[in-house]
């Protein structure tokens, strides 16, 4: 099967969607703009645990220009607990708890920003002074908070029937950890505390829905990352054929997992209240509502030991940890399973002991935000490597490097049940070549031997980091992709995915471009909207490129075989005598007798005449990819820093990334993935963090109190990249989307423990954020024995 | 989030005591306040009106005292709800000290702010807090003292506040004699005061 041209895939071309989104022509949700519209405006919960006793609309039904006030006894059978987005895996003795949200609050309230009621009017104006209207009698209840102080006994119940806030209980072992403990030279045992924040996209989330009712149909845009998915359940739920139901979702700001929750309130709510007021309704997020009302990732705490060989070799991992889900677990084990699967990182961890608790809390649902529960994990393995690498005296890196799993062991089994249901398997992988090269490029032995010390007798108290994991990428179920020649010649290319910012309309066209013999700008692609690709899963999880850009592959490739079929029987040769190239097919040597591509494909559509059995018309293939696992990619980040001793500022010095996601669609994308990933990665480290108080109101909803950093913060960034291609799928290509966030918090505690020596005081870093007050005090900490 | 501050108040106790004895003046201390109803012996209801530039929100109170020991100390527990602004809820001891010939008003509360209040404004609840009670008691003051005299307070329509400036307007008191726990009902409002002027405050910086 050749391709004709590998120019493309693998070069770094510019971005086909740059033109339309820089010049202000990308239409996103808020855009949408229709005659009809009416606006909506939620009224959302002030307490973080409360009955509701009564709800008084009928201020706001008063007021002038509203239009409707629904609340969950206005929604009759359309009320209720949604389907679970992802049922948990398959784990023996697994103890799951289902409980998930509804479209607005009955009875009783579970998290500040839960919706109580839906106001529908003239403008949003309008709408938000009728919340004011609206008289809600909260009877408050007691409040479980904390993530520990949920978990314990006498905690009050988030779910009246729920004992313990227990929303799911998993144990995972792999070989016999408590055999190996004994005999180990040497036994770390630390408590880690690990927070992940907010996505913050730059666009806030939004749904607009129209409903013909004399077409029958109903079409919703949405910044939703899983048209499809969204398009089924609404289907499912509002009793309507699928075919009824069409989501578009648009040019999308950001996404990073906050736009995956289904379902989200409004994203029901909407479409409901414009069937029933036969009007179509539009509800924009404001970015107060935001910290509340949009998924997040919040808060574990882990346990954990790693028992070591004298050469620093491991022999075991065991680790107990706490995960706090929220008020509602929609997402399943997502999120802490990939902590659990993370721990065990590149290295062979032959006994693997590892059991955690989901725990209910009264604050926002948990799901997954770039990383997805990896970072937790990712905090855990190095933390404990770097903490026995100091007590070994062994060398940061040199501790890494002997347990790396040698590049002639894979595919490697670590046998625990990973998010995609199957034994959690790596690929392929080769990860010394990695930090060998990444040593190289921040010049690691020069400036630990000699520019460190050099500095630090100047009294600077500089420090350095080098980190390493790998990342589960590229699941299934499937995704599918429709490649069509017009009869214009253009290429148009058509998935189920949607697209938030990956390059998409540039990746998929390079693919198609090449099997076609076209220029990558003549492929238009089309994502997100079902009535142009009914199938699909969704973008999560860094599986866009690796399992949509598969399938877009296998299609382009069958377009080009019908390409050649029929332009044999047009020129009346052998499809061995044939050139594609340039958007025309033309036989060899005869570079006048030529065909373009679009009247190739009105030739393949006749008008008069038969078609064989078996074929089809024009020249058009739809093919579908699903991998049995998902495939690692790797990598390692190291940076230098420089600490202020009076404002505790960290000054990043140097920022390395070498990364592996197998074979490179575009280098310029994985840059700007690996960029994105890496600046989420510092808010997480050093600036964000999600300030609860007991009472689960949030006291920083606001982007002046909840740091999200600026370009100031970010600094340059050198990258490289190794190739160990992926054994799942034909391209040999990892996704990486979330790379780039997923070792920073690592990263940070150890170069700044570094700077600050803090070994030397008997200080650890033991958590993330990490913040200038938050290292002055450890700085001025210094344990007895020290 | 806690506070507490005391204030020198240079008169007597009883004449201290007898100050926050006026329920007009009192009434007349809360800027936009519509109605005050009693609810019982130690309680009472109230509606106030506050507006901040353009921005109108009408809140609901409601105090209730205990520990009553006059002319010394006493406890009083209050919350206010301000619709989608948000809510605070909190209490106070409040008690007085003779001083030579002056006394020692001291104060000790504790508050809970939620919904927008804390979402928007919790950075700034303590610091406004403390401002709008060390207002509050100065100008309270200055009435008892004399140093302010009675015609020359402030109208006590729904007062305009910019961030930084003190919500409430001061008017002297009458200086009836009143029974005390009529008294403590009356200094309640202080609280409800600051707790309406906490709201105003953060508005302001919304």
């Amino acid at each position: 099967m050749k391709k004709t041209t590998n120019r493309y895939v693998g070069s770094p071309v510019k971005r086909n969607e740059d033109r339309a989104l820089l010049t202000g022509r990308g239409l996103f949700v808020d855009d949408i703009d229709l005659p009809d519209m009416l606006h909506a405006a939620v009224l959302r919960s002030p307490n973080a645990h409360a009955r509701i006793v009564g709800i008084d609309v009928a201020g706001a039904l008063e007021r002038d220009g509203v239009v409707a006030v629904i609340t969950a006894d206005d929604l009759g059978d359309f009320w209720q607990t949604v389907p679970l987005v992802v049922p948990p895996p398959p784990i023996d003795g697994l103890v799951f708890n289902k409980r998930t949200q509804v479209p607005l609050a009955k009875d009783k309230v579970r998290h500040v920003g839960e919706a109580v009621a839906l106001v529908v009017a003239e403008s949003r104006y309008v709408a938000e002074d009728a919340l004011n209207d609206i008289v809600v009698d909260y009877e408050p209840l007691a409040v479980a908070a904390d993530l520990e102080k949920a978990a314990a006994g006498d905690a009050p119940r988030v779910h009246d029937d729920v004992a313990g806030n227990v929303a799911a209980h998993v144990h995972q072992v792999k070989g016999d950890y408590g055999a190996v403990a004994g005999r180990a030279a040497k036994v770390i045992r630390r408590r880690f505390v690990y927070e992940h924040g907010m996505a913050q996209p730059m666009e806030t989330r939004g749904v607009v829905a129209q409903w013909d009712a004399k077409a029958g149909r109903l079409c919703v845009w949405a910044t939703t990352q899983a048209p499809t998915s969204l398009r089924n359940g609404l289907a499912d739920l509002l009793g309507l054929n699928a075919v009824q139901v069409r989501v578009i979702a648009p040019f999308v700001g950001g996404g990073f997992g906050s736009k995956l929750l289904m379902y989200y309130p409004e994203e029901l709510l909407v479409p409901w209240a414009a069937i029933k007021l036969g009007c179509s309704v539009k509800w924009i997020e404001d970015r107060g509502e935001h910290f509340l009302a949009t998924t997040q990732e919040r808060g574990q705490i882990h346990d954990a030991e790693i028992a070591l060989a004298a050469d620093g070799k491991i022999l075991g991992i065991k680790d107990v940890f706490l995960h706090d889900t929220g008020a509602y677990n929609p997402y399943g084990l997502t999120v802490p399973i990939n902590s659990q699967c993370q721990i065990l990182g590149p290295y062979v961890v032959p006994n693997y002991d590892s059991t955690f608790t989901a725990v209910f809390t009264n604050k926002p649902i948990v799901a997954p935000y770039r990383g997805a529960g990896r970072q937790h994990g990712v905090f855990v393995i190095e933390r404990l490597l770097d903490i026995a690498a100091r007590e070994l005296g062994i060398d940061r890196t040199e501790i890494r490097r002997r347990n790396f799993i040698p590049p002639d062991a894979f595919p490697f089994g670590n046998e625990i049940i990973f998010q995609d249901f199957a034994p959690l398997t790596y690929d392929s992988g080769d990860y010394a070549p990695i930090l060998d090269r990444l040593l190289e490029m921040i010049d690691y032995r020069r400036f630990v031997s000699e520019e460190q010390p050099k500095l630090r007798a100047q009294g600077k108290r500089v420090g350095i980091g080098v980190v390493c994991y790998i990342e589960g990428t590229g699941i299934g179920p499937y995704e599918g992709a429709k490649v069509q020649i017009q009869a214009n010649g253009r290429v148009c290319v058509t998935t189920g995915i949607g697209t938030q910012g990956q390059s998409h309309y540039t990746s998929f066209a390079q693919i198609a471009a090449d099997h076609l013999g076209v220029n990558v700008e003549n492929v238009d692609v089309i994502t997100g909207d079902t009535d142009q690709f009914y199938w699909g899963a969704g973008t999560f999880a860094s599986r866009g490129a690796v399992v949509a850009g598969n399938a877009v592959n296998e299609a382009a490739e069958a377009v080009h075989q019908k390409i050649l079929r029929v332009a044999a029987e047009h020129f009346g040769c052998g499809e061995d005598k044939l050139v594609v190239e340039d958007g025309q097919v033309s036989v060899a040597g005869e570079p006048g007798n030529a065909i373009g591509l679009g009247d190739l494909a009105k030739k393949a559509n006749p008008m008069r005449g038969a078609v064989q059995p078996g074929v089809e018309p024009g020249l058009e293939a739809t093919r579908y990819f699903g991998p049995a696992s998902g495939t690692t990619a790797s990598g390692a980040h190291a940076m230098i820093v420089e600490v202020d001793p009076e404002t505790m500022m960290v000054d990043i010095k140097k920022y390395v990334v070498v990364h592996d996601c197998g074979a490179v669609i575009n280098p310029l994308v994985v840059e700007g993935q690996i960029h994105g990933g890496v600046a989420q990665g510092i808010g997480n480290a050093f600036f964000e963090q999600l300030l609860f108080d007991d009472q689960g109101q949030l006291l920083n909803a606001t982007l002046v109190d909840y740091l999200i950093p600026t370009s100031l913060d970010i600094p340059h960034m050198t990258l490289d990249h190794t190739v160990t291609p992926s054994t799942t799928n034909r391209m040999g290509i990892k996704g990486v989307g979330e790379a780039g966030a997923i070792p920073v918090g690592p990263l940070f505690a150890q170069a700044v423990e570094d700077a600050l020596d803090l070994p030397s005081k008997g200080v650890d870093i033991l958590e993330i954020p990490l913040s200038p007050n938050r290292l002055w005090e450890l700085n001025q900490t210094t344990r007895p024995d020290h | 989030m806690e506070l507490s501050g005391d204030h020198r108040i240079a008169a007597s106790r009883q004449a201290v005591w007898n100050a926050l004895n006026d329920p007009e003046v009192l009434k007349a201390c809360i800027p936009g306040c519509e109605s005050l109803t009693r609810d019982g012996d130690n309680a009472f209801d109230a509606i106030v009106q506050a507006k901040v530039g353009p921005v109108r929100a009408k809140f609901s109170g409601r105090v209730e005292l205990s520990n009553i020991r006059p002319p010394e100390s006493y406890t009083i527990t209050g919350e206010g709800k301000g619709g989608t602004a948000g809510m605070a809820k909190g209490g106070a001891d409040v008690v007085l000290v003779e001083d030579g010939d002056g006394t020692v008003l001291r104060y000790t509360a504790n508050a809970d702010v939620a919904g927008k209040l804390a979402q928007i404004g919790s950075r700034l609840v303590k610091s406004a807090a403390n401002k709008q009670a060390r207002e509050f008691f100065s100008r309270f003051g200055d009435i008892v003292t004399g140093a302010v005299p009675l015609t020359q307070a402030v109208a006590p329509e729904a007062v305009s506040v910019a961030a930084g400036a003190p919500a409430t307007a001061v008017a002297p008191p009458g200086g009836r004699g009143d029974e005390n726990v009529a008294h403590i009902r009356r200094l309640n409002w202080a609280l409800l005061a600051i707790i309406v002027g906490l709201i105003a405050y953060i508005l302001a910086s919304l």
